[in-house]
């Protein structure tokens, strides 16, 4: 896990895109098979244990059988039928699109939880500013602002507990969450105001159109690492298509 | 570094949908390296000034200004960097996930070649004494430390001119002592010119060599050094609401309330436990006490030692996570003894808790009807209403602002609109959590004179304070919360 915790945030990004796009194209047990069986196998060779596997993937190891089981049961039938009641029928097809789903969800979902898993917000931040080029107000807004979110969270609790201490606690639950959105609303605003003030203060946004000139005390740099990164994602995609393409079960999610 | 020099000609301005100017006609010049105490009475404009010099007061869409403000000869909105501005809220200024990185923000900003930043953060740090590892998280910091922190951003920015507002008034005494020292240590190395603003005079007094007073309407009331302004202007500086260093105190004598009431007990606490989640850790546990009624009981403590959840859990409005908190049967009027199970409407006319935060409170858009929305949960009559906010606008001296928007009031406005809010539905009981943070020597006077009435008048009060005077003033009986759970630190014989 090394080789992943060590590359750049947005080389994680780009990996995690590589090799669930594919996926997110294709309908077919097949390709899904070979993508995941690679990935678990990579993730694992690479050092990722079952027990750290679980912890942060338990609720897709959870969710992709039971989608998979609602394909099952009620998938369009095709083929042999095994079993039928009322609106389930079990058949061939049935069981396929089942599999094909399961699998879909897990070679998707595993990678983009393994690859996104402790990426530090400022990194990242870091990484896109840096070396994609978005615009740094942009990005440190961004990473300023959801600076807020712990704040505003507690902010709900205190609100919740003003409420009811000024007598207002009582009435319909529907009606108090629509005050305090909207309270909360304000209060956010006022934060924001406040912290872009105090960023401000500290020079930011104050070289107008002049971007140029900000530096960055942090590097992020694209090193051999990432460049194996993207490229292990690469081939565990083609692999996968290929594969699926040479037994002819791939299957375009448009056609 | 050069220590910047301020000069402000006729200057004044206005936010924009304000009549009132903040500042009008001001004319100063603060020499390089002076240090300047700035005073006036809330509302006279001295945080404006403040962000004006920082180059942060906003622009022609947030309001317009007359004069000039000058840094070193050049308009101050354009020498941005020059000062470094430090504000009141801990909480609203760290910017960045981690400390090292939100030291080294500001000299990002400032176009500081990467080589120079680090070594930077590492004396800004140090200049505060701020002792923690780069990557520490800024929110795991206590609120003098985060202060400390926002200070090094600051000073690594390498500004000639420190500009500090209020920034110890969220502080508990500890909190204090250290920003207070950081502050001087870091002029000490940088020779930095200064303007603090700060109703407590006695943190800085020994630091700055004069000061300047604004009054209401943002004009230049006294200018001079510190003993001789203290002098000469002592009655307009305490109208102002400044707190000189020597000032006595209007006399408030310990007792309060009889010694009847205060043998009964109004809350009672057996075995208490608290905490702000249902299935958290509690904060505090194993507390067993009594809330006299008629009389006023204190709890002092650290910052996050639980006070305010103390507070929040006897007001009723966090369950308590184990043990309980019952009310006498004369309080309960009925009810089941538990203030959490009551309702929200029952809770309102029993025991009113004033939060730490007013603007947690605000639920309404002008003053009138923010001090009426009790009454009318209550349904009381439109007369009944009116008539006791009319009498609650007078006392609070807010009559003038009944049709303001509650958002708009200053600090010392909003305390006051939050506790006329409470009071409305005459609770016998109020809990007020630091009811005094913040807030300037006039404001202050006023809230206990009107406390002190209450109590006298049979209330119990329950107040959280760790503010030396509040406590002195209110000392009926005063409770020490820490690790170790609740002492009596102080009581009147009943």
């Amino acid at each position: 896990m090394r080789l992943v915790g060590r590359a750049n945030p947005v080389t994680r990004l780009a990996a995690a895109v590589v090799v669930t796009t594919p996926l997110l194209l294709t309908l077919d047990w097949a390709s899904s098979t070979v993508i995941l069986v690679t990935e678990l196998a990579l993730l694992f060779a690479a050092g990722l244990t079952v027990g750290a596997l679980w912890r942060s993937a338990w609720p897709l190891l959870i969710a992709a059988p039971l989608a998979g089981v609602g394909m099952l049961l009620y998938g369009t039938p095709s083929g042999r039928e095994y079993a039928s009641f009322w609106l389930v029928h079990i058949t061939a097809g049935s069981i396929g699109l089942a599999l094909a789903i399961s699998l879909r969800a897990l070679a998707i979902g595993i990678p983009s939880i393994v690859l996104f898993r402790g990426v530090d917000a400022t990194e990242l931040a870091d990484g896109l500013a840096q070396r994609v080029h978005l615009p740094a107000d942009f990005v440190l807004g961004t990473l300023a602002a959801q600076r807020l979110v712990g704040l505003l969270i507690a902010d709900w609790r205190q609100m919740t507990l003003a409420r009811r201490a000024r007598g207002l606690g009582d009435v319909w639950a529907v009606k108090r969450f629509l005050g305090m959105s909207f309270a909360v609303l304000v209060l956010a605003i006022r934060r924001g105001t406040k912290l872009a003030t105090a960023m401000e203060a500290r020079g930011f946004g104050a070289h107008g159109t002049d971007r140029g000139s900000r530096t960055w005390a942090r590097a992020s740099t694209f090193g051999a690492r990432d460049a194996w990164l993207i490229a292990t994602a690469a081939a565990v995609a083609a692999t996968g298509l290929g594969i699926g393409l040479a037994i002819g079960t791939l299957h375009w999610v448009w056609s | 570094m050069r220590p910047a020099r301020v000069e402000a000609r006729g200057w004044g301005w206005r936010h924009t949908g304000r009549l009132r100017w903040a500042l009008d006609g001001l004319d100063l010049v603060i020499e390089p390296g002076e240090r300047v105490l700035l005073l006036g009475p809330s509302g006279a404009g001295k945080s404006t000034l403040l962000a004006a010099l920082a180059g942060v007061v906003g622009g022609e869409e947030e309001g317009e200004q007359h004069g000039s403000l000058g840094l070193d000869g050049r308009p101050a909105a354009a020498a941005r960097g020059r000062a470094g501005l430090v504000l009141q809220d801990p909480d609203a200024q760290a910017v960045l996930a981690r400390v090292g990185d939100d030291v080294a923000f500001g000299c990002e900003n400032l176009g500081v070649p990467r080589a120079e930043i680090w070594p930077r953060v590492a004396e800004a740090l140090d200049a505060v004494g701020l002792d923690v590892p780069l990557a520490h998280p800024t929110a795991r910091l206590s609120g003098g430390q985060r202060q400390r922190l926002a200070i090094a951003g600051v000073l690594a920015m390498r500004p000639g001119l420190l500009l500090l507002d209020e920034p110890t008034a969220n502080l508990d005494p500890e909190g204090v002592a250290e920003v207070r020292a950081a502050v001087g240590r870091a002029l000490e190395r940088t020779g930095a010119t200064l303007v603090v603003v700060e109703h407590r005079v006695s943190t800085w007094v020994d630091l700055v060599d004069r000061v300047v007073v604004l009054d209401h309407d943002g004009r230049l009331l006294a200018d001079g050094a510190p003993d001789a302004v203290f002098a000469q202007q002592r009655a307009a500086l305490e109208t102002a609401g400044v707190w000189l260093p020597d000032a006595a105190l209007p006399l408030f004598d310990g007792e309060l309330g009889s010694a009847a009431a205060r043998s009964e007990p109004v809350l009672t606490a057996a075995g208490l436990a608290v905490g702000r989640e249902r299935r958290g850790e509690p904060v505090r546990a194993g507390l067993s006490f009594d809330i006299p009624a008629g009389a006023s009981t204190v709890i002092t403590g650290r910052n996050g030692v639980g006070k305010s959840t103390l507070a929040l859990t006897l007001g009723g409005l966090l369950a308590p996570l184990a043990g309980r908190v019952e009310a006498s049967p004369a309080l309960a009027r009925g009810l089941v003894p538990e203030p959490h199970r009551w309702r929200s409407t029952q809770l309102l006319t029993r025991i009113g808790t004033v939060f730490q935060e007013p603007e947690h409170t605000l639920v309404a858009r002008t003053v009138r009807d923010e001090i009426g929305v009790g009454l009318r949960a209550l349904r009381a009559s439109r007369a009944e209403a009116d008539a006791r906010i009319d009498e609650l606008l007078d006392r609070l001296h807010l009559g003038h602002l009944a049709h303001a928007n509650p958002f708009t009031l200053s600090g010392g406005e909003k305390r006051r609109l939050s506790v006329a809010g409470v009071l409305a539905a005459r609770p016998p009981v109020l809990v007020l959590d630091e009811p005094t943070f913040g807030q300037d020597r006039a404001t202050w006077l006023e809230l206990v004179r009107l406390l002190r009435e209450l109590v006298a008048g049979g209330s119990a009060l329950v107040s959280v304070s760790h503010d030396a005077d509040f406590v002195r003033a209110f000392g009926d009986r005063v409770l020490r919360l820490d690790e170790a759970g609740l002492h009596i630190a102080a009581e009147v014989a009943a």
